[in-house]
């Protein structure tokens, strides 16, 4: 099967997942005691039955359930995901406000995760019973054990109070003026903590992975090979064990993208960073069931691209991966 | 338990010296050559006692508001200090941690229970089965877990039964994937095949032939499930989707978290509690994959 | 190309080589007092069992044992003059893959499956002669057709896991010998392939020996092939060598009860006076564990000759004629 044609069955498959996530979603809130209309009368601070009624009415919650359902999928497929009572906006455009902010968050700490993780572990290959091995041991017992809020409440703790370098919460500051420059930089100082937070699991993951993954690869014969060519160490680790040795690590990656994204709910509360994740609190608190629904159909949106970007590079990695 | 493990041991007992024991008895001795693991499994015993065994020593109701609050641990007789009503850290972390352990283990065997069906039946029967049930796999996996349970956890009220459900019908994917490949690698062995020539059931083989000898995985990944759960149950409660009428140390530090910049404590505390058990599951667990798992006995 | 030194002077000279691992069992001495010459533009077999030391003494030619746990103990290596054992790892660098070419016995394994044959090859070529891309993939492309390979040009963007065993291990020669060096170290280089593709790489082999006038070290355990190809033999036996010389006169006139033992194993060889064959024999019993050598010869249990004095001391190689030498102690009596 030829690359387009992988690619192409991907995709399918993907769109046929994201329609299995709204119809789950959808049923789930069927089945649930109460609807929006309750939710809407109780913000209301009670209502009577006609009140209600009209509700239903309006929000078209008293047509049988596949006809509710077939409403929400083709609106979906419209790009409408119905409209936001809590926030008086339509879903889309408030997802699509929001979602930036998880996004940098998400992928600023798999970057930095991915490649320090990659570093220490090629490091800790090197000398399985040196110091950065130990390092990379304890690291992976920390980050597994470690819950992600507590860390980051003690950086939150240590940085106000010992050392307030960074600012704890929010995304940027409105007393910061000056030009893109300096909006940028306010940006990062902000993202700093946040990052480092989420980041610190998946650093003790991808280290403790790309140790083991090097210490396979640099027992195999093409490695013996490669120094019998004269290649320096340097070269011999990062250019021929590396290469090799990253299969493992992207695929880890891509499976443990959907955590990541739940790491992010976490961790944007802790640090009030006005991503999805703080979004989707509120929204379940509020009951604000288009508004949840919405949020879970675009993570699960995105997971299912970064799958898809995973397959494709490691068929970049590894010639020896036909199909998806 | 027993049997578990010879078929791999025989192709990688190339070994210098050659000794006949009990593959069990092997095991557990490798077990405790390891330092690691061994610390573990008494940190955890040791956290155990402290939970079940620690409320008769120190009989105080941790609802109860005994003192003005956020008493610093050790200055006016609560070891621990109190919480935001005043209420005795040190009795919230004996009943929270029951309750932690309690929602970690039942959802870890939920998950354990559906995993391995799905893995078992998927690797056993192959074909258009093994498809479905892995596509099935596939969604759970796309769904960003926490952001569910959250969603079914706030349907369906927070009660100590909807929590664990909604914990353990999220995280049973890796379980079913390492089920999977196991049923996958055994049932080409010859045993296996010995056993389906002599006309047995795909019941029998299943669960008396195949899935004996694949639960060493099993259990390693079992173990650490336990771990997840709790840091999931935490999470959520950190949230404020947990049983309010439930003491839990993930409910503790949701509860104080608005006060951290006063009384970091509260919350420093039972983040700690969470880290130790999770702490010696992972131990535990590291030495039980290095003593279930011949391939690595030789490193 | 190889610098026109007097006939008498070796290209490569191995002198009382000694390399020891530490294990878990003590200390194993893989390779005792190894002593080797060989010419310019000639080939040295060296036969023996597996775990004799055959595949160390080419590690320690290429600076390869792995340290730890191995280590080169003393002894010396010297390539055209040049001492080896001296050189820092930067500089080892530029003689192995330049001057020192090696291949490996799993063709399988020993390519590297993420890159193409043809950059495999061209990298080299840019390491050690600072080529440019283009024309490190050009003298790729010229290496695989000398290798002969069908559509060189086509093959060298193939990746290792598209080829047959027997042109993977064609493009190992081919990488090997890219930057022509002086010298090519051929471990046990048909092990993992059918027998016609075996002799299709010897074939190959002795070409571009001819050819290139490359000196060729051919570690192997088959006899046949050192009676083909090498021009001396060495044999080796627990780390040490114990008969070596032209390969005509020992494999005509084996000296020591092993060389006779491996020879008897092969065959269509017939050694002059022919050894009492009645039918085809193994060599009973197994290499020794180095790690308890006692003080006699290491083969004394496995020898049919042995008598007291082989229990107690071990033989030094003893020269028998002009260009044959052996390490027995039988040899000792009879010379007495």
């Amino acid at each position: 099967m030829s690359f387009t044609q992988t690619l192409a069955k991907r995709i399918g498959y993907g769109l046929l997942l994201l329609i299995g996530v709204l119809i789950l979603n959808f049923t789930l809130i069927s089945i649930a005691p109460g609807d929006v209309a309750d939710s809407i009368a109780g913000d209301m601070g009670g209502a009577d039955v006609t009140v209600i009624e009209e509700i239903r009415e309006r929000y078209g919650l008293n047509q049988p359930f596949h006809i509710q359902l077939w409403r929400y999928v083709s609106g979906v497929a419209r790009l409408d995901l119905g409209f936001s009572y809590f926030y008086n906006t339509p879903v889309t455009s408030l997802i699509l406000e929001k979602l930036p902010a998880t996004l940098l968050l998400v992928f600023s700490s798999q970057i930095l995760a991915i490649v320090l993780g990659t570093l220490l572990g090629v490091l800790a290959a090197k000398k399985p019973n040196g110091i950065v091995s130990l390092l990379v041991t304890f690291l992976s017992l920390f980050g597994f054990a470690a819950p992600v809020f507590w860390s980051g409440i003690l950086l939150i703790i240590a940085f106000v109070s010992i050392f307030p370098l960074f600012p704890v919460g929010g995304m940027t500051d409105v007393t910061v003026e000056g030009g893109w420059f300096i909006q940028l930089l306010d940006l990062l100082h902000h993202l700093f903590l946040p990052m480092i937070t989420l980041a610190s699991i998946y650093l003790a993951l991808y280290s403790r992975l790309a140790r083991a993954s090097m210490l396979e690869v640099l027992g195999a014969d093409y490695i013996r090979t490669a120094r019998a060519k004269g290649l320096p160490q340097r070269a011999v680790l990062y250019k021929h064990a590396l290469k090799n040795a990253l299969g493992p690590l992207v695929t880890v990656a891509g499976l443990q993208f959907s955590a990541v994204m739940s790491g992010a709910v976490v961790v944007e509360t802790v640090f009030s960073w006005p991503g999805l994740g703080t979004l989707a609190l509120q929204s379940i608190l509020a009951r604000d069931t288009p508004t949840i629904m919405g949020i879970l159909f675009f993570s699960s949106f995105v997971v299912i691209v970064v799958n898809i970007l995973t397959d494709i590079t490691l068929r970049l990695i590894d010639p020896r991966i036909k199909t998806g | 338990m027993a049997n578990s493990t010879p078929n791999h041991s025989a192709s990688d007992a190339a070994s210098d010296e050659i000794k006949v024991s009990h593959p069990f008895a092997e095991m557990v001795s490798m077990f405790f050559r390891n330092y690691a693991a061994v610390a573990g499994l008494l940190l955890l015993i040791a956290i155990i006692l402290f939970v079940f065994v620690g409320p008769y020593f120190h009989p105080t109701d941790p609802f109860e508001m005994v003192w003005a609050p956020f008493s610093k641990p050790m200055e006016e007789g609560f070891v621990l200090g109190t919480d935001y009503l005043g209420r005795d850290l040190l009795a919230a972390m004996m009943v929270g941690g029951q309750v932690s352990m309690a929602i970690g283990l039942s959802a870890a065997l939920i998950s354990l229970f559906i995993g391995v069906t799905v893995g078992a039946f998927a690797g056993y029967y192959g074909g258009f089965i093994e498809e479905a049930l892995m596509r099935f796999t596939e969604f759970f996996q796309v769904l960003p877990t926490l952001l569910f349970s959250m969603v079914i956890v706030a349907l369906f009220g927070a009660s100590l039964l909807t929590v664990t459900l909604a914990i353990g019908v999220v995280s049973w994917t890796a379980v079913a994937r390492v089920t999977r490949s196991e049923f996958l690698r055994i049932r080409e062995l010859e045993y296996v095949a010995a056993a389906r020539s002599g006309s047995a059931s795909d019941w029998y083989l299943i669960f008396k032939v195949i899935l004996p000898n694949a639960l060493p995985p099993i259990i390693v990944q079992a173990n650490l499930m336990v771990g997840s759960a709790i840091l999931f149950e935490a999470a959520l409660s950190f949230l404020g989707l947990s049983d309010p009428n439930v003491m839990s140390w993930g409910q503790v530090i949701g509860s104080n978290r608005p006060y951290i910049l006063d009384s970091g404590f509260t919350v420093a505390i039972p983040g700690f509690a969470i880290f130790l058990t999770v702490l010696a599951i992972s131990l535990i667990g590291d030495g039980l994959n290095d003593a279930l798992n011949p391939k690595l006995r030789q490193r | 190309m190889s610098s026109a030194i007097a006939n008498d002077v070796p290209l490569l000279s191995v002198k009382d080589l000694v390399v020891d691992f530490k294990t878990r069992a003590g200390n194993a001495r893989v390779l005792d007092h190894v002593s080797l010459d060989i010419k310019a533009g000639k080939i040295l077999g060296i036969v023996g069992e597996s775990g004799c030391g055959k595949s160390m003494t080419a590690l320690s030619i290429m600076g390869l044992v792995p340290n730890p746990p191995g280590k080169i103990t003393s002894g010396s290596i010297s390539l055209n003059g040049r001492e080896l054992t001296d050189l820092s790892e930067e500089q080892l660098c530029d003689v192995r893959g330049s001057e020192i070419g090696m291949i490996f016995q799993e063709p399988m394994t020993s390519l590297n499956p993420v890159f193409t044959v043809g950059e495999q090859i061209a990298e080299s070529v840019r390491l050690h002669e600072k080529a440019s891309k283009q024309a490190a993939m050009a003298r790729a492309v010229d290496m695989l057709k000398a290798v002969d390979i069908p559509e060189p040009e086509i093959r060298a963007r193939a990746y290792p896991h598209q080829l047959s065993g027997g042109m993977r291990q064609r493009v190992m020669i081919a990488m090997a010998l890219a930057c022509r060096p002086t010298l090519l170290i051929a471990d046990e280089p048909t092990t993992a392939l059918d027998a016609t593709v075996q002799a299709q790489i010897f074939d190959l082999l002795q070409d571009l020996q001819r050819d290139t006038g490359t000196a060729i070290v051919l570690i192997t355990h088959d006899m046949g092939a050192i009676a083909e190809l090498a021009d001396d033999v060495a044999v080796m036996y627990a780390g040490r060598i114990i008969e070596t010389g032209s390969v005509s006169n020992v494999l005509s006139q084996p000296q020591h009860p092993y060389t006779q033992g491996l020879i008897t194993c092969v065959p269509h060889l017939v050694p002059d006076p022919p050894i009492e064959r009645e039918v085809l024999r193994e060599i009973p019993g197994m290499v020794p564990a180095l790690t308890n050598l006692g003080a006699g010869c290491a083969f004394e249990p496995r020898c049919e000759k042995a008598f007291a004095r082989c229990k107690a001391e071990k033989p030094a190689l003893l020269q028998i004629s002009e260009s044959q030498f052996g390490a027995c102690w039988v040899l000792e009596e009879e010379s007495a």
